[in-house]
């Protein structure tokens, strides 16, 4: 079991109702930590639509998840 | 230099050490906030940013400009948080020896950052209601 520090940004944050979690999980992936909250949360944005930053830089969605690891899944940017 | 900040651009000194007498071009570009989009009036906005990333993100991309084109500095400051219509939310300044260069890395540095920085926007409507906007459109209520 590991230990993941979830940040959320914008609709992902408005979906879940908090901004920061710590979760436990077995995910091993951030593509199975994503499946994982979009099972359980109203999620309905298909992680092709997203980017995943690890410990604070983009990574793989494949990239595997280790204990402490911080992650946020990126909704599609708007800035401009 | 590139900096996500919630202090209004308008009373910061955006150019800043732009200028030096080698340069012989300076362009600056400036998004506003506007009163319509998709047909629905906007009555004001929410920037929100994963500041972390979107300073890291924005630095890397003045990083690339400096190194495509032949200019000596730029740079971006974005908005996060409450904006109204025609605050400024976005700033791109270059500085270079000739105009042509100048012109394209600006436009290179303002199309990456809404294409790359995780920054997001939502919208308040005149009917009320809100929405997240993404480059190519809206994501949804």
């Amino acid at each position: 079991m590991k230990r993941i520090d979830l940040q959320y940004f914008a609709i992902l944050r408005e979906a879940r109702g908090l901004s920061r979690e710590l979760r436990e999980t077995e995910a091993d992936s951030a593509r199975a930590l994503y499946e994982e909250l979009k099972g359980a949360y109203d999620f309905r944005l298909g992680p092709e639509h997203l980017k995943v930053a690890i410990n604070g830089d983009f990574e793989d969605f494949d990239h595997a998840l280790k204990d402490g690891d911080q992650v946020v899944f990126i909704p599609p940017v708007a800035g401009g | 230099m590139f900096k996500i900040t919630g202090e209004p651009l308008e009373s910061l000194d955006l150019k800043g050490p732009l200028a030096e007498s080698a340069a012989g071009a300076y362009v600056a570009f400036e998004g506003w906030v506007r009163d319509l989009n998709d047909g629905k009036t906007v009555t004001s906005l929410e920037y929100e940013a994963y500041t972390d990333l979107a300073d890291k993100e924005g630095a890397r991309i003045i990083a690339e400009a400096m190194e495509r084109f032949e200019i000596h500095e730029a740079r971006c400051f974005h908005r996060s948080g409450h904006l109204q219509i025609g605050q400024m939310a976005v700033w791109v300044g270059v500085t270079a020896g000739h105009r042509g260069d100048a012109f394209s890395a600006c436009r290179y540095i303002i199309d990456e950052v809404k294409k790359r920085v995780p920054i997001w926007k939502k919208e308040r409507y005149q009917a009320g209601d809100s929405g997240w906007l993404r480059s190519e459109g809206q994501v949804g209520p």
